[in-house]
């Protein structure tokens, strides 16, 4: 008896020796991924309570301590509320379509670096999910990907206005990508490299805000647009299309789409601040090299719902001509400027 | 699959019918439009009302003049003084009374408080349309001042009821006196707040300007009034053009302006609502001192105490309660300027104390028809931002 237990805690020693990196991958993949998903809650009474301060009103302030339980017992409702499908629907696509949202969001947020590796009883480990050497490719990818959930969420929905707010989606996606992407581009030219974390790294003197302002502008821009919050929050536009191409949905199906939402500007608060804001450096403030870049995500964060709080929202054809033709220019003068300044003083 | 009219199966037509209301955030109420869209583009936009449709009118006909009057709350519910104040001087006319100075300028002090109080609802509603909301809730702070003076005067907050036929229903208190006052010092910092976020904000004006435009004439035609017709530069204010309640006395201006797009609806409203804060101080500071309703007591109650000692009082008081004013056989029609444009009952009397017919003359029910034509050809966007602009309350429109 004695003698098969020692030889199974000796497999599992054995296993655990030979397989660290998969453990600690293992562990550090679902700490990241319970923990965008629990930033959501966060962020939705980090927003609810932002934006009654700018309304003159309070927010939510009854349940828990500064109202601190609303968005816990926001989920218990959303929850225990009836997924309604409506006969009309597709149904498959229909299930499909909020998972692939929420899916994608969190599958974003693997190759964000947000901290500087660490070591724990002679383990490094590191502050990203993953090591990609393309990561912000991986990053325009995936976040290109979530765009499916909202086009079949309206498809599927059978509901004129969710196929408007769908179609909406993907025009915004197609013309703001390019920007993103294009300014994105003058940083990757900057550092040589597309890997975020050697951007990051790039960075140790100053950050990259500081010579590349246009292009920082530029992507905060597009990126409030891919993210669809406000003033390009067409494809939900709730007062002309409804509630856009999630008007069909209830319950968690419903809380889905919501957190996908948030995490994305989770994530791409956590891209501008990789990007343009030095990342984990701290510039010589006392701060951990991880509370320094969740400072400047939550910034960012309240930057987004400072602009929703302020702005109108912006018509369909002006955000295509303002895409196109206003974003895109100034973004390849921008490269042409940083190649040309690159390849001549600093080849 | 449908079949639509043409016997044709509605996956082979180039347009989409898109159906906004009578269920949609946007559409101030139970309106509903069909639109028939080509991608985000208006083609065709046909109204369709009648789902809020109560029968004040025929009630009215079976109600004696008094009664009347909390029914005419409830039609144009933003501007409840207005209303009243148009089915009164209709009445007055018919029964051929003065009404004292004092009562006048209160009712002047409430129809402008309340014309305020529409525009402030107006703004919010339209600003939260086109996606600026803040300014909804900013506007709502204001609005909020106006009810509790409201409630202090009248007990109730948005269905005052407090213009009555000879006069107000109670004199000014104190503290309604003194809340006016606050807030006539109060309003014009937060008009400025209001413009400072919008008036030149580069989205707003985007949305805005050169969008649901009607011209000078082609507002005529389609019987608009109101700040609609002005921002079309029509000169037309009834306060101006035939004075009533002795708008004659107090100086200000009538705000126009010539492009009559959304923008131009906005702008007239907004100076509006400061032109009524200045027709309020006037009226604040030469308040007429007297009976705050005539003292006909065929029209009005006697004061309660003479009751224990005059027998005639007891009469009046005894007919008035139990019978109600008769209004002499005739027909009349007093337009006013209301919040969105002219207002007036069409009263016909046939020598009761029950109107033969009462007609309500509706802005927002007429600028149905020219507010669906202006759409077509435009975006999607831009329909909730006319429907707003023109400002419809549709208590009004199914009345």
């Amino acid at each position: 008896m004695t003698e098969i237990f020692d030889m199974t805690w000796d497999f599992i020693v054995l296993f655990l020796n030979e397989n660290v990196p998969l453990i600690v991958g293992s562990v550090k993949a679902v700490v990241i991924a319970v923990g965008v998903m629990s930033v959501v809650p966060a962020l939705v009474w980090l927003e609810r309570r932002l934006m009654g301060r700018f309304q003159v009103r309070l927010g939510p302030n009854r349940v828990g301590p500064f109202g601190f339980g609303q968005p816990m017992a926001d989920t218990v409702k959303l929850l225990f509320k009836e997924s309604i499908i409506q006969a009309s629907a597709d149904k498959f696509l229909f299930h499909l379509a909020p998972a692939v949202v929420v899916v994608t969001a969190i599958v974003g947020f693997a190759v964000i670096p947000f901290g500087e590796p660490f070591e724990v009883f002679g383990q490094s480990i590191e502050l990203w999910g993953a090591n990609v050497n393309s990561g912000i490719l991986f990053v325009f990818a995936i976040s290109g990907m979530g765009i499916y959930g909202m086009v079949l969420a309206g498809l599927s929905s059978n509901n004129k206005y969710s196929l408007m707010g769908g179609l909406r989606s993907s025009a915004q996606m197609i013309s703001y990508e390019l920007t993103l992407g294009l300014s994105a581009l003058s940083i990757i030219v900057l550092t040589g490299s597309l890997s975020l974390i050697d951007m990051v790294q790039a960075q140790e003197a100053y950050p990259f805000i500081l010579v590349q302002p246009l292009a920082f502008l530029l992507f905060f821009i597009a990126g409030i647009a891919e993210t669809n919050r406000a003033p390009f929050d067409l494809p939900e536009a709730e007062q002309e299309l409804v509630a856009g191409f999630h008007t069909e949905y209830t319950g968690m199906k419903f809380a889905m789409f919501f957190m996908g939402e948030y995490i994305n500007m989770v994530t791409m608060s956590a891209l501008v601040t990789i990007l343009f804001l030095g990342g984990w450096n701290a510039y010589g403030l006392p701060v951990w090299p991880i509370v320094a870049f969740a400072g400047k995500v939550i910034f960012l964060l309240c930057v987004f719902i400072w602009l929703r709080s302020t702005f109108p929202r912006i018509r369909y054809d002006r955000l295509m001509t303002f895409g196109w033709k206003v974003l895109l220019p100034l973004c390849l003068l921008n490269l042409m400027i940083t190649g040309t300044i690159k390849v001549i003083w600093f080849p | 699959m449908s079949v639509t009219e043409q016997g044709l199966l509605e996956r082979d037509k180039d347009t989409m019918t898109l159906n906004m209301g009578p269920q949609h955030p946007s559409t101030h109420g139970v309106f509903r439009v069909i639109l028939e869209m080509d991608g985000e583009v208006v083609k065709t936009a046909e109204p369709e009302i009648g789902y809020l449709h109560t029968g004040i009118e025929k009630t009215c006909e079976n109600k004696r003049y008094v009664h009347v009057i909390p029914m005419t709350d409830r039609l144009d519910y933003l501007n409840p003084p207005g209303n009243n104040l148009a089915f009164c001087l209709s009445t007055e006319k018919l029964l051929d009374i003065e009404i004292p100075e004092r009562a006048q300028a209160l009712r002047v002090i409430m129809c402008e408080l309340s014309r305020i109080a529409s525009h402030l609802v107006w703004l919010g509603t339209h600003a939260l349309d086109i996606g600026a909301m803040t300014v909804f809730l900013y506007c709502w702070r204001e609005r909020e001042m106006i009810l509790d003076l409201n409630e202090e005067i009248s007990g109730v907050r948005m269905m005052t009821s407090y213009i009555r036929v000879g006069g107000v229903a109670k004199d000014a208190t104190r503290p309604w006196l003194d809340g006016i006052r606050d807030f006539i010092d109060y309003f014009p910092a937060k008009v400025d707040e209001y413009e400072k976020l919008l008036t030149r904000n580069p989205i707003w004006l985007d949305r805005t300007e050169g969008i649901g435009a009607f011209t000078r004439e082609e507002a005529i035609n389609w019987s608009l009034s109101g700040p609609a017709l002005r921002a079309s530069g029509v000169n037309w204010d009834i306060r101006k053009s035939q004075p009533y309640s002795g708008y004659d006395n107090y100086s200000f201006d009538i705000p126009t302006q010539s492009n009559g797009d959304i923008y131009d609806r906005y702008r007239v409203r907004v100076e509006e609502m400061r032109q009524s804060r200045i027709i309020i101080k006037q009226a604040m500071e030469k308040l007429p001192i007297g009976d705050y309703k005539t003292p006909d007591n065929k029209v009005s109650l006697p004061p309660r105490e003479t009751l224990h000692t005059s027998m005639e009082a007891l009469i009046h008081h005894f007919k008035l309660v139990s019978e109600g004013i008769s209004v002499p056989k005739g027909e009349t029609y007093v337009p006013i300027e209301g919040a969105r444009g002219e207002v007036g009952f069409y009263i016909v009397s046939d020598g009761t104390n029950v109107p033969y017919r009462v007609k309500l003359r509706a802005p927002s029910f007429l600028a149905i028809p020219g507010m669906c034509k202006i759409m077509e050809g435009c975006y999607i966007a831009d329909v909730v931002g006319i429907i707003g602009s023109i400002d419809i309350v549709m208590g009004e429109v199914d009345r």
